[in-house]
């Protein structure tokens, strides 16, 4: 378990001065010159050294992604942006840091965008943050009044400009090319891949696209160093992570913890344990809702890493872990998430604007019982035909679900549809 | 697209405002000030955007009409019809349903005698269920104008919209009375100056 001594995000309960007063005695905005000097092969080889891997959900080496921006683009100008669109349902961990922690993200901002060779950075903030966009705004003008950013940033020689730009409520927006597109005043849809952003991006220009944690632990990694960060976790899953934790626990809350940790020994000492004990536990969905959910028996054992939830089928997502007990009804909360996606397909690719329609609607039928046996089978089916089948990954993210509903938790499918055609469930009418 | 019947233009104010938005964005890309140029008229005209609003934003810009009206048409936040001066959106995606917000959404039908979508005859309250607002460990939670309710019951619920009906402005965040923010209910476990 992770001391308090190696935690990143000192403030994330906001429960000190949040300002950059406040902020450099907590010790951001320390040096940044020093580090800026040192130089952009420097800071790229310092983030690979860390192992950090993006925090957005998808997991990829964040300094590898750095690298792939061109060394060289003649008069195109490259763009660092931030996703802070944050919608993954059961996921809020970056709006802790845009309200409580504004700071390290504008600071990161800045050391990142000397790591990829960009002079402007946009930040994405969902519409419905904003409060969260006011704090980030407010942290941004005392940067610039203070010289921080800017025209010659921390006296460093470097020019750096950073701006908020508000979403206006879609989910698809957290992709990265659909939420270039929503800044360039577009509707927000995928775009197809390649060209990828680190060539052809924003304004068709060198981007890098980048979670709002992942920018927001820079600063500490560059100046402790990318062999501290590298220390913490396990190899390949390094450092440190905000983890958040909803529904059935005694205390749902999110802190930041080490990666590998025990999910179980989690839950307890920050959450209080699962409500009514662990023998409680029905299932946790333990990335936010694209990732398939996960039974008590593959808890029971599971790390909280990105190979620890690989090794049981499932993923680490943005870290949103879902606890459901007991008394959930698992079936009704995963065609909730059904809906979701429905609402959410941006109506781009046949088959999730259709598919997730299609998938709803049977998974509607399915939670009160108005269905037959085969259809489970049917509805696996569909969920194959879109996985895969579709520009970006919202497909994907709609099918999971379902088919780990269906891989754990069948015989609740079964049991209702059963029982509402008047039939004994299997098991009971073999005694 | 729905007609307010009436010419829009910003307020001198607001001019300002459109400025600073278009300056965020390079020479030649003013099309990426039509989001939040969209979102400051909404503000401006009681929470609703009228198509004479997303005329004036695509003249601003130097987009074709149509180019704004899909913007417009594509983001759930932009409200095309007019809608109450409180307006209440309940989470019931599945971190809030699993904590009770089938409890939260039914206290605010029974008090504004409101069904989803709909707003009530004086225009004070707008219902809405929405999709997940990302403050999951404090769920259940609703949105009302720009501010989080959060570690709802249904008669907290009741409690902020008394206290809205009467024109007072509840405190916004946790209603619970046992934290503030996002940290655990129960004290702290983390940053308690230990080593």
């Amino acid at each position: 378990m992770l001391h308090d001594r190696d935690r990143i995000f000192t403030n994330i309960y906001g429960i000190h001065d949040t300002g950059v007063k406040g902020a450099q005695s907590r010790g951001d905005w320390d040096k940044t010159a020093d580090i800026i000097k040192k130089g952009r092969e420097w800071i790229v080889e310092e983030m690979k050294t860390s192992g950090l891997r993006g925090r957005g959900g998808a997991g990829f080496s964040t300094g590898m992604k750095w690298s792939f921006m061109p060394k060289d683009s003649g008069d195109r100008p490259h763009y660092l942006v931030i996703n802070a669109d944050e919608g993954e349902p059961g996921t809020c961990k970056d709006r802790e840091i845009l309200r409580s922690e504004p700071h390290k993200l504008i600071e990161g901002a800045l050391l990142a965008s000397v790591g990829i060779g960009a002079h402007a950075c946009y930040i994405y903030i969902r519409g419905e943050f904003y409060r969260e966009a006011e704090a980030v705004q407010r942290a941004i003008d005392e940067a610039y009044d203070a010289g921080l950013v800017g025209k010659n940033a921390c006296k460093s020689g470097y020019d750096f400009d950073i701006y908020v730009h508000m979403g206006a409520g879609a989910y698809i927006c957290g992709e990265e090319s659909a939420l270039i597109e929503s800044i360039e005043g577009k509707k927000g849809q995928p775009r197809l891949k390649p060209p990828f952003p680190a060539n052809c991006g924003l304004y068709g220009c060198p981007t890098t696209v980048n979670n709002v944690e992942s920018i927001a632990v820079v600063p500490d990694i560059l100046r402790r160093g990318g062999a501290w960060f590298a220390g913490l976790g396990r190899e390949n899953n390094a450092g440190t992570k905000l983890f958040c934790v909803s529904g059935h626990v005694e205390n749902p809350c999110t802190f930041e913890e080490e990666m590998g940790v025990p999910m179980k020994e989690m839950l307890e000492k920050h959450c209080g344990g699962v409500i009514g004990g662990w023998n409680n536990l029905k299932g946790v969905i333990p990335g936010g809702s694209s990732v398939p959910v996960m039974t008590k028996g593959q808890c029971d054992s599971a790390l909280m890493d990105y190979d620890g939830l690989k090794e049981h089928g499932s993923s680490l997502g943005t870290a949103a872990v879902i606890v459901m007990d007991q008394s959930t009804d698992i079936v009704r909360a995963i065609t909730r998430l059904s809906a979701f996606y429905k609402h959410e397909s941006c109506g781009q690719c046949t088959p999730c604007r259709e598919g997730t329609g299609w998938m709803w609607r049977m998974m509607e039928r399915i939670s009160v019982g108005n269905a037959t046996i085969d259809e489970i089978d049917l509805l696996e089916d569909v969920t194959r035909r879109i996985e895969g089948h579709t520009i970006c990954a919202l497909g994907d993210a709609a099918a999971w679900p379902i088919q780990g509903l269906i891989k754990h938790f069948r015989s609740e499918m079964e049991e209702r549809i059963l029982e509402k055609a008047g039939t004994q469930p299997a098991a009971d009418a073999a005694e | 697209m729905n007609s307010s019947g009436e010419a829009f233009a910003f307020t001198p104010e607001n001019q300002e405002a459109a400025k600073a938005i278009l300056a965020k964005y390079p020479e030649g890309r003013e099309a990426s000030a039509t989001m939040p140029l969209l979102t400051l008229a909404q503000r401006q005209n009681d929470n609703w955007l009228p198509r004479e609003a997303m005329d004036v934003v695509a003249d601003m810009v130097g987009l074709a009409p149509i180019r704004v009206y899909e913007v417009a048409t594509f983001y759930t936040m932009y409200n095309l019809k007019p809608v109450g001066k409180n307006f209440v959106q309940v989470c019931t995606n599945i971190s809030c349903l699993i904590k009770g917000s089938d409890d939260v959404f039914k206290a605010c039908k029974k008090k504004l005698g409101i069904g989803n979508g709909e707003t009530t005859p004086d225009g004070e309250f707008t219902l809405l269920e929405v999709e997940c607002l990302g403050a999951c460990v404090n769920a259940p939670m609703m949105q009302i104008n720009d501010d989080f309710y959060e570690d709802l019951t249904g008669e907290t619920t009741e409690k902020v919209l008394d206290a809205l009906a009467k024109g007072e402005a509840p405190a916004a965040g946790s209603q619970a009375g046992k934290r503030v923010g996002c940290q655990p209910a129960g004290g702290l476990t983390t940053l308690i100056g230990e080593d």
